[in-house]
């Protein structure tokens, strides 16, 4: 994706888009910010300018009007890349939590309880939340495995790397176009010293049996309340071939990331990319361009780039969350509880 | 640190409780042996809390944890001794804090163990509750295939034969130990009609039976269970012939492990803790006395919350912990 390439449309509506809200949708626009939890904390860390920088109009009162400019704010991101389900709910969080605040609070007592809640939403349920899974995860990575990963998660890595202080263990991962962000965990795990194989999607079933992988570790953008696992397109296929030969698939996942929403198969909701990164085949490659223009004159051809796919739970063997290690079934308990508690 | 924790140990080792170390007590309590075992140690547990001289909730749940370990080293059910003991201590100490507040710990002390009776008393229960809930699911004329030596199996066999229903039980021998001759035996002195087979026919038989009813030592957070080697085998076997496989266990069964495969199952419970001792930790020669159901193949689990979907068990475990 040509960075160049993007025009966004910016109009006020019911507010301004605040600048670090402005840049932050570009960011997103030309892939520069990907992961479902970088782009959370990228979200939260504008929107502390946003409140930062926020004064309430003469006559009007603070939880309202910074709601519509919020939400105004959230519908230029939306129109850059439709947002993530990790980003939606920290939005919601935060919007229920200015809906609450007291009538006749000053206004410099209200921002303030607001930032201290971003703060602690991004305290708690990412960075504690990682830490809690790391630990948990190193419960399950024994000497000398083998573990497979796909693409790259953030979560995932920082399991990796926090084992391998304690434990020995080699590393195979899979990668899948157009993305091929697997060479991104490639780096960052050979800069740690990890050792690593690197192969693409379909050499999967080879690797998976000659390599012997003892288990897969995989990320997900989102849990869903019917137990399914949304993640990076190719993770399905992943999770399937290893339960086709009883490898264990582990799978990794804040609470922050798990969304009442219930899908059954992987097109009714998804996100396009860019379908020219299907044609494009890699650095100056000479043929790419040409074969492009002839594509996008071939009126039989659709180019089709999802970025996520639907894992059903018959594939999935636990699910890490920083409550503890728990069966793909119990998201909808996870998400009841949570609600009971309010949080 | 380890001799510290040697020294702390073998403290508690000598405490008497009315002139008995905690291992002579529990061995004690065990002499009726249709109690479950986890029962046994729930008794010594609130025998330690009598005669416990600790001042604060924390010296009381140390001391409690203490004996768990000393439990935990004998050879026999680890498992439920586990998982027993720790639902214990979360039963008694839940908001505790709010007591702890208002009286002085002795007074405490005494609510607790009053709790702790409570607690006993719905354990020792739970068997007849398991069977009169699994009264309905063995009908008239079934055929019934069992794996060693299960008392709560033979709780609800013995239910079933009380309500006045005729059904055929295989019973397996259940190697290395030969336990199922133990359950055969029983359930011949029951009048029940019972045939032993060896572990090899259970494919041979599967065709036969209509359902397969095995007890657990453990029920994993996932459903999974954990039960004596071979139940695994059946299970497979029961779901390739397309037969019901149902598991019996108490809620204090339900434990905090997730294992991914057999592999996973934590030495510990795999082998008996002398075996462990005499080979110092290499137990790659010897032969393992239990195996892991994964949840998949278990069709329903009858427990004295009632009868649940393995997928349920998770729900009641995150209920009960979180």
């Amino acid at each position: 994706v040509h960075p160049g390439d993007c025009t966004v449309q910016v109009h006020s509506g019911r507010g301004t888009v605040h600048p670090e809200v402005l840049r932050l949708g570009l960011r997103y626009a030309s892939a520069t910010i990907l992961g479902s939890n970088s782009r959370c904390v990228a979200l939260l860390g504008a929107l502390t300018h946003l409140v930062r920088d926020y004064t309430t109009p003469a006559d009007k009162e603070l939880p309202r009007d910074l709601e519509d400019n919020l939400n105004a704010n959230v519908a230029y991101l939306e129109r850059c890349r439709p947002l993530a389900v990790s980003m939606r709910n920290a939005v919601k969080h935060i919007k229920r939590y200015i809906n609450a605040t007291p009538e006749k609070t000053p206004d410099h007592k209200a921002k303030s309880d607001i930032l201290k809640c971003i703060e602690d939403y991004l305290k708690e349920r990412v960075v504690l939340a990682g830490q809690a899974i790391s630990l948990f995860a190193a419960n399950k990575i024994g000497k000398d495995d083998v573990i497979l990963v796909y693409g790259f998660s953030s979560i995932v890595f920082k399991i990796l790397i926090d084992s391998f202080k304690q434990t020995r263990f080699s590393v195979v991962i899979i990668d899948g176009r157009p993305r091929l962000e697997g060479r991104t965990m490639l780096t960052r795990l050979t800069q740690h010293g990890v050792p690593c194989t690197y192969a693409l999607l379909n050499a999967l079933p080879y690797v998976l049996e000659r390599g012997c992988v003892r288990k897969v570790l995989l990320g997900a953008h989102a849990l869903l309340a019917n137990g399914r696992v949304m993640g990076r397109v190719g993770t399905a296929l992943v999770a399937m071939v290893a339960h086709a030969r009883g490898v264990p698939v582990l799978v990794c996942c804040e609470t922050h990331k798990f969304c009442e929403r219930v899908q059954t198969d992987s097109i009714v909701v998804n996100e396009l990319g860019d379908p020219l990164e299907l044609v494009v085949t890699g650095h100056g490659d000479p043929t790419g361009g040409r074969l492009a223009t002839t594509l996008n004159e071939g009126k039989n051809l659709t180019l089709l780039n999802l970025s996520y796919d639907i894992t059903p739970p018959e594939f999935v063997t636990m699910v890490i969350t920083e409550l503890g290690m728990l069966p793909c079934t119990s998201v909808p308990v996870v998400l009841r509880v949570k609600s009971i508690e309010g949080t | 640190m380890s001799t510290t924790e040697e020294f702390t140990s073998s403290s508690i080792d000598q405490t008497r409780i009315g002139g008995q170390t905690v291992l002579e007590y529990y061995a004690e309590c065990q002499r009726d042996e249709t109690k479950a075992v986890a029962v046994a140690a729930i008794e010594t547990m609130i025998q330690v809390m009598e005669k416990s001289e600790a001042e604060t909730l924390q010296g009381l749940v140390k001391e409690m944890n203490d004996v768990i370990d000393i439990l935990k080293r004998t050879d026999g059910n680890v498992t439920s001794i586990e998982s027993g003991c720790k639902l214990f201590i979360r039963f008694i100490t839940l908001e505790s804090s709010v007591l702890l507040e208002n009286l002085p710990f002795n007074q405490c002390l005494n609510m607790l163990i009053a709790r702790g009776n409570k607690f006993l008393g719905e354990m020792s229960r739970a068997r007849l509750k398991i069977a009169q809930l699994s009264a309905q699911f063995i009908e008239n004329g079934a055929v019934v295939l069992t794996h060693s030596l299960s008392k709560c199996v033979l709780e609800v066999l013995k239910g079933a034969a009380l309500d006045g229903k005729r059904f055929h039980v295989y019973v397996t021998q259940s190697g290395p130990d030969n336990s199922g001759i133990k359950m055969f035996n029983k359930l011949r002195a029951m009048n029940i009609s019972a045939t032993q087979i060896l572990d090899a026919a259970v494919g041979y038989i599967m065709e036969s039976v209509d359902l397969v009813l095995v007890g657990a030592e453990g029920v994993m957070e996932n459903g999974g269970v954990l039960n004596k080697i071979g139940t695994y085998g059946i299970a497979v076997c029961a779901r390739s012939s397309n037969k019901p496989f149902y598991v019996v266990a108490e809620s204090f069964k339900f434990v905090r492990l997730y294992p991914l495969n057999q592999r996973d199952i934590p030495c510990n419970l795999k082998y008996n803790s002398s075996v462990i001792k005499e080979n110092c930790g290499d137990t790659r020669f010897e032969h393992p006395k239990i195996d892991y159901t994964p949840p998949d193949l278990i069709t329903l689990l009858f427990t004295n919350l009632g009868v649940l979907t393995p997928s349920a068990v998770s729900d009641e475990l995150i209920k009960l912990y979180l």
